[in-house]
């Protein structure tokens, strides 16, 4: 197991991402942060205080649960349905940016941009993530990356956030299984 | 699980997760678009062998909001009124491809037999049988209850409920019975000792013959029908002493906590069992209980259908699962 992403970089790559998503959306008024549960809806939150530390006006941050249209539901046992919150304004005609801490096959932006056209028709829709691992089976890409993390298909990448593991880290580590 | 048959084979873990789906898939169907591909390409036969509005519809509702395919199969109109046994049934819905059957039967334990039968391999759930149980009901009832009363998150801990009437006829009650006192919540019966069953005594509840006196304090009354269908010989001397005893009135209503629910899994005898100023009142979620029916239902049916059976899990499949993202 090796630490990719220490907690002060964590941080630094959120403000960066904050900070992008802000000059390609000309300002926050546009942007609508759906974060992923479970990690990605603590990310968006982070992102949400940040850019509102920065341009001082409240941001629409929200929650979207995509369980119930992933494409390996029948490969495993039930899951779970983790809570949609979508903020007041919608997504209607807003900028979409959609968070979570991992990309990796791309299935789960699939399933959420599935999610999202059935809650509304975002002007556009944008990713953000923490890390890009690569190994991508679909054709998606991501607009906003916190770090690009080469690994081999053996290996997972664990994301630590201080909300739920007690401290912040992203690790690599080898299967074995 | 692999099917759902009675509240005794599910722990409060798998209640409790059963509601919070449903919570999430409330919500849903509140929103602009309630249909979802979760269960798109499944087939549900509705199988009712007895006569429902309700629970044929909301499950129809809840199997279609989830994309599943619907077949619908009544006892009147279909073969088993010309003598078509269980069996038969079952093994021709078996040819047909089903991946669930949800049965409504007059025979207590039908939907047990099913299960247990080697003639289909789909999951099975109990809408109704006999005078045995009805969990789905249960669950919705819970699920209401835990909507507008429930003080932790996840149990009914501390709340009184009480049921009322023909708890001899009643699947609803022992299902609601069952689950309630799991979810931790106070069950007290009250009926004429006419309409209580052999060994309630057993049943994790208190049993009370005076409505008046149980009725102090309650958060829930949940009132049942006199199913007089089911009644073969006289249970009580006549339908004015019964409304008197054991029925649900304005005045009974009014001497409630603001707050008390008032609850029937109807169909209502309106004037027997309740009257109409109670049914329709402000403390009555009755209506309610029936859209939120669609939410438990779509429920059950995402915990049995959405996931892989057990034995697909243990297999091939199983070295995907620890490699995550």
């Amino acid at each position: 197991m090796s630490l990719a992403l220490p907690a002060p970089d964590i941080t630094r790559a959120l403000t960066r991402i904050s900070h992008e998503i802000l000059e390609r959306n000309s300002g926050s008024d546009s942007i609508t942060l759906l974060g992923i549960p479970t990690r990605g809806a603590h990310l968006a939150t982070r992102i949400a205080a940040i850019i509102e530390s920065i341009e001082k006006v409240p941001v629409q941050v929200g929650t979207l649960d995509i369980t119930l249209h992933r494409d390996d539901l029948r490969m495993r046992p039930p899951r779970a349905l983790m809570p949609t919150l979508i903020p007041a304004l919608g997504v209607e005609a807003r900028n979409v940016v959609l968070i979570d801490d991992v990309l990796f096959s791309g299935r789960t932006i699939r399933a959420a941009l599935d999610a999202l056209g059935e809650i509304g028709r975002p002007k556009s829709v944008q990713l953000a993530v923490l890390v890009d691992r690569g190994h991508r089976e679909l054709p998606i890409r991501a607009d906003y990356v916190g770090k690009n993390l080469p690994t081999s298909n053996s290996q997972s990448v664990v994301v630590h956030l201080t909300e739920l593991d007690g401290s912040d880290q992203v690790l690599i580590e080898d299967g074995g299984q | 699980m692999k099917h759902l048959l009675s509240i005794n084979d599910i722990s409060k873990t798998e209640a409790v997760s059963i509601l919070d789906t449903a919570q999430e898939l409330a919500r849903v169907s509140d929103g602009p678009m309630k249909k979802l591909p979760t269960l798109r390409g499944r087939t549900i036969v509705n199988l009712f062998a007895e006569d429902s509005t309700r629970t044929r519809i909301s499950f129809e509702a809840a199997a279609k909001r989830l994309s599943a395919d619907v077949i619908n199969f009544s006892a009147k109109g279909s073969s088993i009124s010309k003598g078509e046994s269980l069996k038969d049934t079952a093994q021709t819905l078996q040819a047909m491809g089903a991946d669930a059957v949800i049965i409504r039967h007059g025979a207590s334990g039908a939907a047990q037999r099913l299960a247990d039968s080697k003639w289909m391999t789909g999951a099975v759930v109990n809408a109704g049988d006999g005078t045995h149980e009805h969990p789905s009901q249960a669950l919705l009832d819970a699920f209401t209850i835990r909507k507008h009363l429930g003080k932790s998150s996840s149990d009914l801990a501390g709340l009184k409920v009480v049921i009322v009437g023909d708890v001899l006829h009643s699947r609803v009650a022992r299902s609601n019975v069952l689950l309630l006192s799991k979810l931790g919540a106070e069950v007290t019966l009250v009926a004429p000792p006419t309409l209580l069953p052999v060994g309630v005594e057993s049943w994790p509840c208190r049993v009370s013959y005076d409505f008046d006196n149980a009725l102090i304090g309650a958060d829930v009354v949940m009132m049942l029908r006199i199913q007089l269908e089911r009644m073969s010989e006289m249970f009580f001397p006549n339908a004015r002493e019964y409304s008197r005893y054991f029925g649900l009135n304005g005045d009974r209503v009014r001497a409630l906590n603001p707050s008390t629910l008032v609850m029937h899994p109807g169909p209502m005898n309106r004037g027997l069992e309740i009257t109409a100023d109670a049914a329709d009142g402000a403390r009555s979620v009755i209506v309610e209980q029936v859209s939120n029916g669609v939410s438990v239902r779509m429920a059950i049916l995402y915990m049995l259908l959405a996931g892989a059976p057990d034995s697909q899990i243990n297999g091939a499949i199983a070295s995907e699962i620890g490699v995550n993202k």
